[in-house]
């Protein structure tokens, strides 16, 4: 298409190609070890060899943002996948036929909607274990019913346009219906809930993460590493500003590019 | 009594600024009904909000005087503005069905504006202005509808409650912004003949507005026709209708379907 | 009522026989009983091929159910629909929800092919674009959205994707009544047009009796879930029988209001 990129576009995607590519760097290579110690340098300033310092353990914060960052995007569109494609799912056979299963789904939504995210994570846990997938799996899981609400609305709405009904009498069948032609439009609605539901995966694995059943030491996550240097922000400030930045601009890039591709789409 | 002179207005919410109306220009003496007729788009709706005061966005500017007995409306203090909207300029809306606030009873809603202009009066004699109101405009009960909700009425009814508490104050101007177009056509009839009954009884000028060239017919002695933004053509019906100058006047009126008998019975 | 024009079967394209229907009205709380209220009472009328039939009514009367109930997507309590026409279409009157907002407008001319099935992506493609030359719209508007077109072209594409079937009965649902008066007269005169291209049958619902009158040859009139008269247009508007229709015609400012 030849269609002008608008600007959040440009950044957006500026901003995410850059952080992906240094994160696919860091897949092969790290200036340092992310996990090695190094007592000489214990919460070392910014300098040449560290070029973002290093943490209370001497480890290269270069290093661990890079794993970090790894692991956290991992996380965050792991969460955000799982629920998204459930949430789509249920909300759109629920939203779509209504009637007692609609009933039946909604009010178990509720119930689990009632819960906070973080403390049904928190029960998922402690069934699963801890450990990265399991992080991934009880986040997704949590996150399916704010995904399903919004999508069975967006499905209410919609079902009763009259597009809908020229393809019915077009002779479409209540599959096509829904993912071809219903679809597409609760994705305006649901990509900047997807949004959100990123910030929220970040900060709640962060969250988890510093409670101690997330991402397990000695693995790196931006959230871990922002956790652990609260106790050092006034004597090393680069340990908390560095992967907050960098979290910063992961959120941000995503925002403005899903932004930008939904102006480009041309019905935002 | 009402003078719009070279009234221009313009959008500033977009890099290049957009006029949507071009000097714009109108004079009514009391008690005339002049049709303000165009397609959508064409700044018949927003000359009509500008004239009820009712445009003061930060995003547009207005330039050119709309003269309400003498009085600047465009320039005048927001509470000069304020005492006369709905005391002696009063509008009346396309759609019945969100023009009147859901939650209130409709009596409430016919007595805000007496209870805006006319605080001196008891809540007894509010309540029978508003009532008297309503038995104006042909509301057969007009006690039952005092304490109805809106949800409770139909759309008809609902637009004559419209033009019951625009008239309660008996202004000067009403401004009627399409006031028929979501309504059945024998309900449209109904309304339009009313509208003339107000004129006539109390002396209302009515600015009325629309698209539909056959109703301006049946109800208005002046008309002008808008396209994008600009006056075309104006002037008597009956003289536009018989001899249109403006090839856009002769297009409108050549798209109302004709309705000759086709074969001799 | 509605038995006139009834060419004794020969040629019938649509018969429609004691259709009844009723709604359950929603009850206001739990303890109300159910109250259904009865949208079409018993209507009768058929449509010969190549046959513009109009049917006027107000809001609530039941034309837009009885409409449901022809193409298939409401179902009668009680009378049958026999069609000869193989897929009826319709055209909506909010040219605003009627073209799904997200996808471009050839892709939605071609769904109906797309989903009858057997028809290449070259095949689709070329008869998308055939369909908006015979519609009179522009090529290109193919790559667009919805929303950027203007109400009287995305009515045009409506009735363009309602006839990528070709099909012998079309519905028009108040099809004019949002659009600006000149955009509909060009609209009907499209319509009109096709009709003698396609051959195409429309049954035209509407309120406007004006419009009803130059694009019809038979009318029927609805009131209150039933037809109230119905004939040939010229009969039916210069020697009215019934009130209501008297009424409608006096509203529309075509017959002079009588002696009351």
């Amino acid at each position: 298409m030849k269609k002008k990129k608008s600007k959040n576009y440009k950044i957006g995607a500026t901003i995410t190609g850059v952080l992906l590519f240094f994160i696919l760097v860091g897949l092969f290579w790290t200036p340092y070890d992310p996990d090695a110690m190094d007592n000489a340098s214990k919460l070392a300033g910014v300098s040449f060899s560290h070029i973002m310092g290093c943490d209370n353990f001497g480890r290269d914060i270069f290093s661990r943002v890079l794993e970090g960052s790894k692991i956290t995007l991992f996380v965050a569109v792991g969460t955000v996948a799982i629920g998204t494609l459930c949430g789509i799912v249920v909300g759109a056979f629920t939203g779509y036929y209504g009637g007692i299963v609609d009933e039946l789904f909604m009010r178990i939504n509720d119930a689990l909607f009632a819960f906070p995210s973080i403390l049904l994570g928190l029960v998922f846990i402690s069934l699963l274990g801890s450990g990265k997938y399991n992080v991934i799996v009880a986040l997704g899981v949590a996150f399916i019913p704010s995904f399903a609400r919004i999508v069975r609305s967006e499905f209410i709405r919609c079902k009763n346009m009259d597009y809908v009904k020229s393809a019915k009498l077009a002779g479409a069948g209540d599959l096509r219906i829904m993912f071809v032609h219903i679809l597409p439009n609760v994705m305006t609605v649901l990509s900047s809930s997807i949004m959100i539901g990123f910030n929220n995966a970040v900060l709640a694995e962060a969250g988890m993460s510093y409670l101690g059943i997330g991402v397990q030491p000695p693995d790196a996550s931006l959230g871990r590493m922002l956790s652990e240097a609260q106790t050092y922000l006034f004597s090393a400030p680069g340990f908390a500003l560095f992967p907050g930045i960098v979290l910063i601009l992961m959120v941000l890039g995503f925002s403005l590019l899903a932004e930008g591709i939904k102006e480009g789409a041309g019905y935002a | 009594m009402l003078d719009v002179v070279n009234l221009n207005i313009e959008f500033h919410d977009h890099l290049t600024p957009e006029t949507v109306v071009f000097d714009f220009n109108l004079y009514m003496e009391p008690g005339e009904i002049v049709g303000l007729v165009g397609e959508s788009g064409s700044g018949k709706s927003m000359t009509a909000l500008a004239i009820a005061g009712l445009l003061s966005r930060h995003d547009m500017e207005k330039r050119g005087q709309i003269l309400f007995e003498q009085k600047d409306l465009l320039t005048c203090k927001r509470e000069e503005l304020r005492a006369l909207q709905g005391n002696e300029i009063s509008m009346v809306f396309q759609e019945p069905m969100t023009s009147l606030n859901p939650v209130f009873r409709i009596g409430w809603q016919v007595e805000e504006a007496l209870r805006i202009h006319h605080p001196e009066l008891s809540k007894q004699a509010r309540r029978e202005r508003a009532i008297q109101a309503l038995m104006d405009v042909e509301l057969a009960d007009a006690r039952r509808v005092y304490q109805s909700y809106p949800h409770q009425l139909s759309g008809g009814m609902r637009q004559r409650v419209m033009i019951a508490s625009a008239m309660v104050c008996e202004p000067k101007l009403l401004i009627a912004d399409e006031p028929t177009t979501a309504l059945d056509v024998t309900i449209q009839a109904q309304i339009v003949k009313l509208l003339k009954r107000i004129n006539k009884e109390k002396n209302t000028a009515i600015l009325f507005i629309s698209h539909d060239l056959s109703l301006i017919r049946q109800l208005c002695e002046r008309v002008i026709v808008m396209q994008g933004g600009y006056i075309v053509e104006g002037g008597p019906v009956e003289e536009i209708f018989l001899s249109p100058k403006q090839e856009y006047t002769k297009k409108l009126i050549g798209a109302i379907p004709k309705c000759e008998k086709r074969v001799t019975v | 009522m509605g038995k006139n024009g009834d060419l004794a079967g020969e040629g019938q394209l649509l018969t429609v026989k004691d259709v009844r229907i009723r709604f359950t009205q929603e009850r206001h709380s739990l303890f109300e009983k159910k109250r259904k209220k009865e949208v079409l009472k018993g209507v009768s009328f058929s449509m010969r091929e190549g046959e513009v039939l109009g049917l006027v009514g107000e809001s609530g009367c039941g034309k837009s159910t009885l409409a449901k109930v022809i193409l298939g997507l409401e179902k009668a309590e009680s009378g049958e629909v026999i069609h000869r026409s193989q897929h009826p279409q319709m055209v909506f009157q909010d040219p605003y929800g009627s073209l799904n907002p997200a996808k471009r407008i050839g892709w939605i001319l071609e769904e109906p092919l797309r989903i009858r099935g057997g028809y290449t992506a070259q095949e689709r493609r070329a008869r998308a674009l055939a369909m908006l030359g015979r519609v009179g719209l522009e090529e290109k508007i193919a790559e667009r959205y919805p929303s950027q077109l203007s109400g009287g072209q995305r009515q045009r594409v409506c009735i363009g994707a309602a006839l990528m079937l070709e099909p012998k009965l079309l519905i028009a649902d108040e099809a004019v009544s949002a659009l600006d008066v000149t955009i509909q007269a060009q609209v009907l005169s499209l319509l009109l047009s096709l009709k003698e291209e396609m051959g195409l049958a429309i049954l035209f619902i509407s309120h406007d009796m004006r419009v009803v009158y130059q694009m019809c040859d038979r009318v029927l009139i609805m009131k209150d879930g039933q037809f109230v008269e119905s004939g040939d247009v010229d009969t039916v508007y210069f020697s009215p029988r019934h009130p209501y229709t008297k009424e409608l015609l006096v509203a529309a400012g075509i017959r002079e209001e009588t002696e009351k």
